[in-house]
């Protein structure tokens, strides 16, 4: 593993270098795009150390998202603060709110968290539509230009945008990588593999699997935060059961428990999605098949695959 | 109205949604209990049975009520073909893998959403009741047809419980969901006896939305409501056991109906989904043991 430091490093900081690269080549509607992707894949990769790593299968991560794009929503449009302590309000949402549901929900495995984790997070988007007067429910509301602005930086602005989404972007792909190497990484996959095992050499599975969700959300939240900031708009359908099953489809997708499938897994499906608006309208087609084709002869994903296949040092 | 008059209605209200969610949740139930399988297309076969309801009535000529006892007899088979065909294509080749059948089904959910967009449209679609009958209460007058549909859904849910209690195949049915194996050893097709199940619950949750079209419109995201509300049942009524699923069902749709009634409908589903939650977390042989509610 330790041989192949300078191949893994190299491969991330590559791709990092390369997407950087992209905004100068690239025609604006497809920076616009990849800034997009870009934030929205930080979710993916919240979803990827729950699901992926610590083998944690959540149909309910639209309540982190959402608990970020709230937080920071509320705190921005509706109670005035400067955009900056919002944006860390609401990475502090998501986690908080993957604590609180780890606390209850961890108690299950299997079929029940996931039909546990999918009521909590059904709940949270009902809770949403209930003060419809202060949220305005599905229709959301617009985060004013103004009250976009980061420590100097309008987020408004496309290229601020998109290098902002970058940072956030890099930042998450390093963590998680770091965090997968680490030992309490290791312990994680322990947890997905055998938590009897690990219980055996002395490891709490209840504790681990928390660490999880609790990293898991707070990715998720910074994404969603970062999200309601930088394309300035709020609205329940982020809560709804359609943004559970989307991270579920990009981590399968892309591979799970790899750390760049994630990434991967959110631009091939926005570009086919993209893509095939062209020749159809029938974008829910496109995922549901995409799930069934995945699910029936793909189950590892694409980076999954390629491990298998020819890179077993892949992290 | 007075207090008295307004809980009479909320409760009939209650009943007939607790009918038609009694009917839904035994076939998410059936199929749970044999088969180990969380079906989450499940409230899109309740759509799909709604939207066939719309094109048979309105292509068969003459009286409303005949167009209606041909949705009720057509959809539920057409629904349970579609489900047979997808068990045998899709869950049977993941080996009926827990996670893999949530992820397979939920790729279904969107299929079958898509077809109903694509090919019936986005528009909700009244579907005429078979006769209109009122019954007049001193306070209120009250749709006879709501009051038929709670008799039909006895009638039906006492049908299958004949069906499981009494019948070979339900003797079948019953052995498979007690050991698989055994079964197998005994020389039941249990790839059959899945099949069969899996149809047996798709029609029920069309013959539901059959029922509930003439009151409710059809729409193509209307499966959304009778899902959720379905596994809150099944799991607060315990698996495997149909009186469970059936009290539970009564205990939702009344307290549903009430809340609903006298706060807010979104009120009564966040008390309902948080209060499943909790029984999943500190109750959970609620949904695995053979525990009545």
């Amino acid at each position: 593993m330790t041989g192949h430091r300078g191949a893994i490093l190299g491969l991330h900081l590559g791709v990092i270098g390369v997407l950087a690269a992209l905004y100068f080549v690239l025609p604006a509607y497809h920076v616009s795009n990849l800034a997009r992707i870009m934030v929205l894949s930080v979710f993916a990769m919240g979803y990827n150390i729950a699901f992926g790593y610590t083998g944690l299968l959540s149909l309910g991560h639209a309540l982190f998202f959402a608990s970020g794009l709230y937080a920071t929503g509320t705190l921005v449009q509706l109670a005035g603060w400067p955009a900056g302590p919002g944006l860390l309000a609401g990475i502090a949402g998501g986690a908080l709110a993957a604590l609180a549901v780890g606390l209850l929900a961890l108690r299950t495995t299997g079929v029940a968290f996931m039909i546990v984790t999918l009521m909590f997070a059904q709940a949270g988007y009902l809770l949403i539509l209930y003060f419809g007067p202060l949220t305005r429910g599905d229709e959301g509301y617009v985060i004013d230009r103004a009250s976009r602005v980061v420590a100097g930086l309008d987020l408004s602005d496309d290229r601020t945008r998109y290098f902002a989404a970058l940072a956030l972007f890099a930042l998450a792909l390093l963590a998680c990588l770091a965090l997968v190497r680490s030992p309490t990484g290791r312990v994680l996959v322990a947890m997905r593999e055998n938590a009897e095992r690990s219980r055996m050499l002395g490891y709490d599975p209840f504790r681990y699997r928390l660490i999880g969700l609790v990293a898991s959300g707070l990715l998720a939240g910074a994404s969603g935060a970062a999200y309601g900031l930088m394309f300035g708009y709020v609205g329940a359908t982020f809560a709804s059961i359609q943004y559970s099953i989307l991270p579920l489809l990009w981590v399968l997708l892309g591979g799970a428990g790899t750390v760049l499938g994630p990434f991967l897994g959110t631009l091939v499906m926005f570009y086919l999605v993209d893509l095939s608006s062209s020749v159809t309208t029938a974008h829910l087609m496109v995922v549901g098949l995409a799930l069934l084709a995945l699910v029936l002869f793909a189950r590892k994903g694409l980076l999954g695959s390629l491990r298998e296949r020819a890179l077993p040092w892949l992290p | 109205m007075d207090f008295g008059p307004f809980l009479l209605l909320a409760t009939m209200e209650g009943l007939v949604m607790a009918a038609v969610l009694a009917l839904t949740a035994v076939g998410l139930s059936l199929v749970f209990g044999v088969m180990r399988v969380v079906n989450v297309a499940h409230g899109e076969f309740f759509m799909l049975g709604a939207v066939l309801a719309w094109f048979v009535t309105a292509s068969v000529p003459g009286p409303p009520a005949l167009g209606f006892a041909a949705a009720l007899v057509v959809c539920p088979l057409i629904v349970g073909g579609i489900a047979a065909l997808a068990d045998r294509a899709i869950l049977k080749r993941l080996d009926y893998d827990p996670e893999a059948t949530i992820v397979a089904t939920i790729g279904l959910l969107y299929i079958f959403q898509q077809a109903a967009l694509s090919l019936y449209g986005p528009d909700a679609r009244p579907v005429q009741a078979p006769f209109d009958w009122r019954l007049q209460f001193p306070w209120f007058g009250y749709s006879g047809y709501k009051l038929a549909v709670v008799a039909a859904a006895a009638l039906l849910l006492l049908g299958v419980r004949q069906l499981l209690v009494r019948s070979r195949i339900g003797l079948v049915m019953r052995a498979t969901q007690y050991d698989r194996e055994t079964a197998t050893a005994f020389g039941i097709d249990v790839d059959r006896v899945y099949a069969l199940v899996f149809a047996l619950g798709a029609a029920l949750a069309a013959v539901a939305a059959v029922l509930i079209v003439p009151i409710q419109q059809a729409h193509y995201l209307m499966g959304g409501d009778p899902l959720l509300l379905s596994f809150i049942v099944v799991i607060i009524g315990g698996l495997g056991s149909l009186r469970g699923t059936v009290l539970a069902a009564v205990l939702i749709g009344l307290s549903d109906g009430i809340v609903s009634v006298f706060f807010s409908p979104t009120l009564a589903k966040i008390l309902a989904t948080l209060l499943v939650a909790l029984v999943l977390v500190f109750r959970p042989q609620g949904l695995f043991g053979q525990r009545a509610a």
